[in-house]
């Protein structure tokens, strides 16, 4: 996977939790994923289509995402529900948006699918490419969630 | 500045319908119904006079586009203001929006600010005529 993908993912994801939820994402350096276990507790994956094909993932530990969504509602989560699950879908869209319009400014468009949501402690995430993905791990104050990304060659 | 209009939100996510709630609650609104998506949206349009609609794009059975066109061909409805919220902010698309009849479009990740500035803007785009 080109490395020129990788910072608008990082890029959008920080600009959307900033935004939405007002935590401030720290990343840390990416790497390539060996397997197909999430890292997190509750993951949200979009399908990717158009000048190349692929499929973007976050997920969340439960600390993390439930500070995230209390943040964007304005009122107090304890653990993952439905309002939780909710969320990450359109986190996981709000991201995909935002680095979709970068990537078009490089020359890319894609479009994107509905987004999924699977929860549950080591669930697997496949990829449309079913090859390997880039994995952003980002820290917060409230714990840790990362970014998979999988993408194809230019087509 | 009129905070009493009557608010239709239009997005299949629950959460986001929630946010965009607590956000107009910041500018003062709280005349507020809501829909999944747009063809309970229409209906609902159809039903009872909403002076203000705030959708989404990417919904099942009736997108935002579709919903805009059906509202700006509807003798009724078609001067209702109609803001575009989506996570679409890929050129084409806003052109779409723009030759569909959109007042304005805001492209999520958004703040109270921004969207409460575009709702006031369009609100006043329409009482100049």
């Amino acid at each position: 996977m080109e490395v020129r993908f990788i910072n608008p993912f990082l890029e959008g994801t920080i600009s959307v939790l900033k935004t939405m939820a007002f935590i401030e994402p720290k990343p840390g350096k990416p790497f390539l994923k060996k397997n197909n276990y999430a890292v997190g507790d509750i993951s949200g994956i979009i399908g990717l289509t158009g000048s190349v094909r692929g499929s973007l993932a976050l997920s969340f530990s439960e600390r993390c995402i439930v500070k995230v969504v209390s943040n964007m509602l304005g009122e107090e989560i304890k653990t993952i529900n439905g309002d939780i699950k909710d969320a990450v879908g359109e986190i996981t869209n709000m991201v995909s948006g935002a680095a979709r319009k970068k990537l078009e400014e490089s020359g890319l468009i894609l479009s994107a699918a509905i987004p999924t949501v699977v929860s549950g402690k080591q669930h697997s995430i496949s990829h449309v490419m079913g090859g390997p993905s880039i994995i952003i791990p980002f820290e917060t104050e409230h714990g840790p969630f990362v970014v998979d990304v999988c993408m194809g060659k230019e087509q | 500045m009129d905070t009493n209009i009557k608010i239709l939100i239009v997005d299949d996510f629950a959460t986001m319908r929630k946010v965009i709630r607590n956000l107009l609650k910041q500018g003062g609104y709280d005349n507020i119904v809501e829909a999944e998506d747009g063809v309970m949206a229409l209906s609902e349009l159809k039903a009872n006079k909403i002076d203000f609609v705030i959708s989404d794009w990417n919904m099942p059975n009736m997108t935002g586009l579709e919903l805009l066109k059906a509202v700006r061909a509807d003798g009724d409805l078609s001067k209702t203001p109609f803001l575009m919220v989506t996570a679409e902010a890929l050129q084409n698309n806003v052109v779409q929006a723009v030759k569909a009849g959109v007042d304005n479009y805001i492209v999520k990740p958004f703040t109270a600010d921004v969207l409460n500035e575009k709702i006031t803007e369009i609100l006043a785009k329409y009482k100049g005529g």
